[in-house]
């Protein structure tokens, strides 16, 4: 491991448990450059997450953490958040952590603007239990649970973090390190909900099922479709198709929970407090 | 006179005891530095080859790759 990040893990805890090829080591690492980057004190930084094989992340991260229960990453953090709003507080949650079991969390902690930084890896499959569809999966997938192919639509879940009210919104991939880590630095300077959806792999259950590839293959495909909406703006109609849109897709400030919360102490105290 | 290419410092490093043999540093790395041994482990080939681009340590999941030098990320 390279010193210039080794103070930022428990490194007596790794090789980590995660499968060979599995991106979720690679967009640890992009959180936690981005943390160096944006100069957080450690010890004033938690790390909460809810249950899945990217929920185990923060078991290795060198920080306060948090290991939840299923899809209660973002009700844990809105406590701590809340209780210390001087913490910076980050969520790392996977795309059945966040959009099924917790949905109903995702979509109000985003309508209250709460200053949390929110991780979601999105490897399209529950990897945990075994690989199940999820509500990210593609329609077609193949699953465990839709042998013949997911006959559901999937959840684009930054448009549905926008549309419920997060002040900042990105996507990024686990092959474009660099724009990973840079979209996530701009999600902590944002005093608000930031949403990233990092788009990561499952070699293991998505990849095998669904004929991907290697882990290689996976990363290259994110290369090969994830473009910039400039990019994308620039491309002939016939190229458009397929493609996903990276970078940051939505920002704009509006009034945060905690600071909303500390006036109506005020407030109530009559400035006696 | 050249200095042969086993004896060169390597820029780059493998923790063969964290390394979980994926292949994606040996199949990124733009100039095949790194290989695969029996056990699909990454092991550096061809060190005299290595530009420092860290393509490599930044992909690696596992945290087993450590490059020297190259540009700050
Ligand atoms: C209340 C509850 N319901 C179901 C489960 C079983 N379970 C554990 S992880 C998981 C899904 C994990 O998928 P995801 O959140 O996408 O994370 P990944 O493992 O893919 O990283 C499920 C259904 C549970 N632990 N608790
Ligand atoms: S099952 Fe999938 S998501 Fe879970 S550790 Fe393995 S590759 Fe990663
Ligand atoms: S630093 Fe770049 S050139 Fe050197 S081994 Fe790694 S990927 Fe190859
Ligand atoms: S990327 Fe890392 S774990 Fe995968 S083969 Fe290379 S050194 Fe080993």
């Amino acid at each position: 491991m390279n010193p210039e990040i080794a103070q930022y893990y428990r490194v007596n805890k790794l090789p980590h448990i995660w499968c060979p090829g599995c991106s979720n080591g690679i967009v640890v690492r992009s959180i936690v450059e981005a943390i160096d980057k944006a100069g957080l004190d450690q010890d004033k930084t938690v790390i909460v997450s809810g249950i899945g094989c990217s929920s185990r992340a923060p078991g290795y991260m060198n920080f306060d953490t948090l290991h939840t229960t299923h899809g209660r990453a973002l009700a844990f953090a809105t406590g701590v958040k809340l209780a210390k709003p001087e913490l910076n507080v980050f969520v790392i949650t996977g795309d059945g952590d966040c959009t099924a079991i917790g949905g109903n969390h995702f979509i109000h902690a985003a309508r209250r603007n709460i200053d949390l930084n929110v991780i979601l890896f999105n490897n399209n499959i529950y990897g945990m239990t075994g690989g199940q569809y999820s509500p990210t999966s593609p329609t077609g997938t193949k699953a465990t649970t839709a042998v013949y192919g997911n006959i559901e639509r999937s959840f684009d879940s930054c448009k549905l973090a926008q549309t419920a009210g997060a002040s900042y919104v990105a996507r990024g991939n686990a092959f474009n390190t660099r724009q990973l880590t840079d979209i996530i630095l701009k999600g902590i300077e944002n005093p608000g909900f930031s949403f990233i959806e990092a788009l990561s792999s499952c070699p293991v259950y998505y990849g095998r099922r669904n004929k991907k590839g290697g882990p290689a293959d996976m990363l290259k495909w994110q290369r090969d479709v994830c473009v910039t909406q400039a990019a994308y703006d620039r491309l002939p109609e016939e190229k458009r198709a397929g493609k996903i849109i990276t970078g940051v897709l939505h920002h704009e400030p509006q009034p945060e929970y905690t600071a909303e919360y500390a006036k109506i102490i005020e407030k109530a105290q009559g400035g006696n407090g | 006179m050249a200095i042969p290419a086993e004896q060169l410092k390597s820029p780059v490093t493998v923790n063969l005891a964290w390394c979980k043999g994926c292949g994606i540093c040996y199949s990124l790395c733009p100039t095949k530095v790194l290989i695969g041994n029996e056990l699909s482990k990454a092991v550096v080939a061809h060190p005299e080859l290595c530009t420092s681009c860290r393509v490599c340590e930044a992909h690696c999941p596992d945290y087993a790759i450590t490059v020297e030098g190259g540009p700050k990320r």
